[in-house]
């Protein structure tokens, strides 16, 4: 219980941080739109085009969003030294990093629901088809990006070419949980139920987000105290 | 009662000992000033026994137990070269944090009261960003003090500090040293330094070249222990 309490007090920090500066927010969300609307003018999105790609097209934009706001994830904790004194205080390492997970997940979550319908405009595609199942897939690829980039984030803090090291880390890690995401979101997009095989993406993305949750929790404490 | 007992530690940064099997021992209610030339190794050792780095060699207990205890920590204060406290955030936002994060009864009252303490009460909802520096090294202070440490350790606690902050950092030293509780302070301001420690410990290129009491001798002459046991 202490454990969760302590969690939610370092989320409630980095949200209200965030909330008042919006620095990663205005950068996630604006690169967000940026790329949903070049890509819209790079190819007229017919139906059948719309359906092939709306997996993966949205699922890039959703990494490509979330590296830059995980990246000020441990970063903002640089000013004033924070980090050392979050460090020191008697909240457990695995506390600390699940809270600032727990706080990029709603930022995230965030800004993939600004981006949803603004995909479903641009592109001329009925996101709403399936909501449940994708409601359930985007919980569960984006809890994959969030855990694996915060832990990335605590790992290249210290590093001076943090913004560029981030990505270049985290994108083969994910690999598995946004081909996952991919290919559930195009059938999801298409009106398809997952069943059978596609069911069996699910499980994937239910795996990932246990193993690296659970290995994010017992390596941190060595991440952030060497 | 012993409250510190730093046993052999070395520490590497690759192949460069920055610390060479130091060792020594603090009681309860002791002031130990750290002392030593730049780059001796100081900010090291006090990272080390905050549980920020693990030592190469070597172990920390502080009352008894592992510096990395979350009960230790939870005695723990430190003031470090940053102010660590949040920009974006207000003053009472910040000290509430703390007070919350160190398990502090009840947050809003003990945030509340370390405002009045530090004079920073009439700003408490001010974000602290638009501080001045004054006010955000009296913020720092109740940040490291608000929990009520056993033991706080200081990294130039004094540098750079203004009047107001100085006097307010002095009177709480003394108050929480009278309450028994152990401090160690890395410093270049000797005479502040030397005026509350009860012992001393020079660092000469991360070994330690003197410990023991701090005496009448070197109150009179601060300088007096640099030409005696430091580097010619």
């Amino acid at each position: 219980m202490l454990f969760l309490r302590q969690a939610w007090t370092v989320a409630q920090k980095d949200l209200r941080s965030e909330f008042r500066t919006k620095e990663a927010l205005n950068a996630s969300l604006s690169f967000a739109l940026v790329i949903l609307l070049l890509f819209s003018f790079a190819f007229d999105p017919t139906a059948e085009m719309t359906r092939e790609i709306s997996g993966g097209l949205l699922w890039l934009v959703f990494a490509f969003a979330g590296a830059l706001l995980l990246n000020r994830s441990f970063a903002r904790e640089l000013e004033n030294d924070c980090l050392d004194v979050l460090v020191v205080s008697p909240v457990p390492a695995a506390a600390l990093f699940l809270g600032k997970a727990l706080a990029n997940y709603i930022l995230l979550l965030g800004i993939e629901a600004v981006c949803l319908p603004v995909f479903g405009v641009f592109y001329n595609a009925d996101w709403t088809r399936q909501p449940a199942w994708l409601a359930i897939v985007i919980l569960l690829a984006t809890w994959g990006i969030t855990i694996i980039g915060t832990m990335f984030s605590a790992l290249t803090v210290n590093l001076r070419l943090r913004e560029l090291m981030l990505p270049m880390l985290v994108y083969p890690m994910l690999i598995p949980c946004l081909m996952a995401a991919m290919q559930l979101t195009t059938a999801l997009m298409a009106g398809q139920a997952p069943s059978g095989d596609q069911l069996a993406w699910v499980r994937m993305l239910v795996g990932f987000d246990i193993i690296f949750t659970a290995l994010s929790v017992a390596l941190v404490e060595t991440v952030l105290i060497g | 009662m012993t409250a510190l007992s730093v046993e052999n530690v070395w520490k590497y940064y690759g192949d460069f000992p920055a610390l060479r099997g130091i060792s020594f021992e603090a009681r309860q209610g002791a002031c130990v000033a750290l002392l030593g030339r730049n780059g001796a190794g100081k900010t090291t050792l006090l990272r080390i026994l905050a549980g920020l780095s693990r030592p190469t060699r070597g172990s920390v207990r502080v009352f008894g137990r592992d510096c990395l205890d979350a009960e230790v920590r939870r005695q723990t204060g430190l003031i470090g070269h940053g102010i660590g406290i949040y920009d974006e955030l207000s003053a009472y936002e910040n000290l509430r944090l703390f007070a919350a994060l160190y398990g502090v009864k009840d947050p809003r009252r003990a945030a509340m009261e370390w405002l009045e303490r530090t004079g920073l009460e009439r700003v408490r909802d001010g974000l602290v960003r638009e501080f001045s520096r004054g006010m955000r090294q009296r913020l720092a202070v109740a940040r490291a003090f608000l929990h009520r440490p056993s033991l706080l350790l200081l990294d130039e606690p004094f540098t750079a500090l203004d009047d107001r902050a100085i006097a307010l950092l002095q009177g709480l030293l003394k108050e929480s040293l009278a309450g028994g509780a152990t401090v160690v302070m890395s410093t270049h301001q000797l005479r502040e330094a030397l005026e509350l420690a009860t012992h001393v410990a020079l660092i000469v290129k991360g070994r330690l070249a003197h410990a023991g009491e701090r005496t009448a001798e070197m109150l009179e002459d601060p300088g007096w222990l640099y030409r005696t046991y430091g580097e010619a």
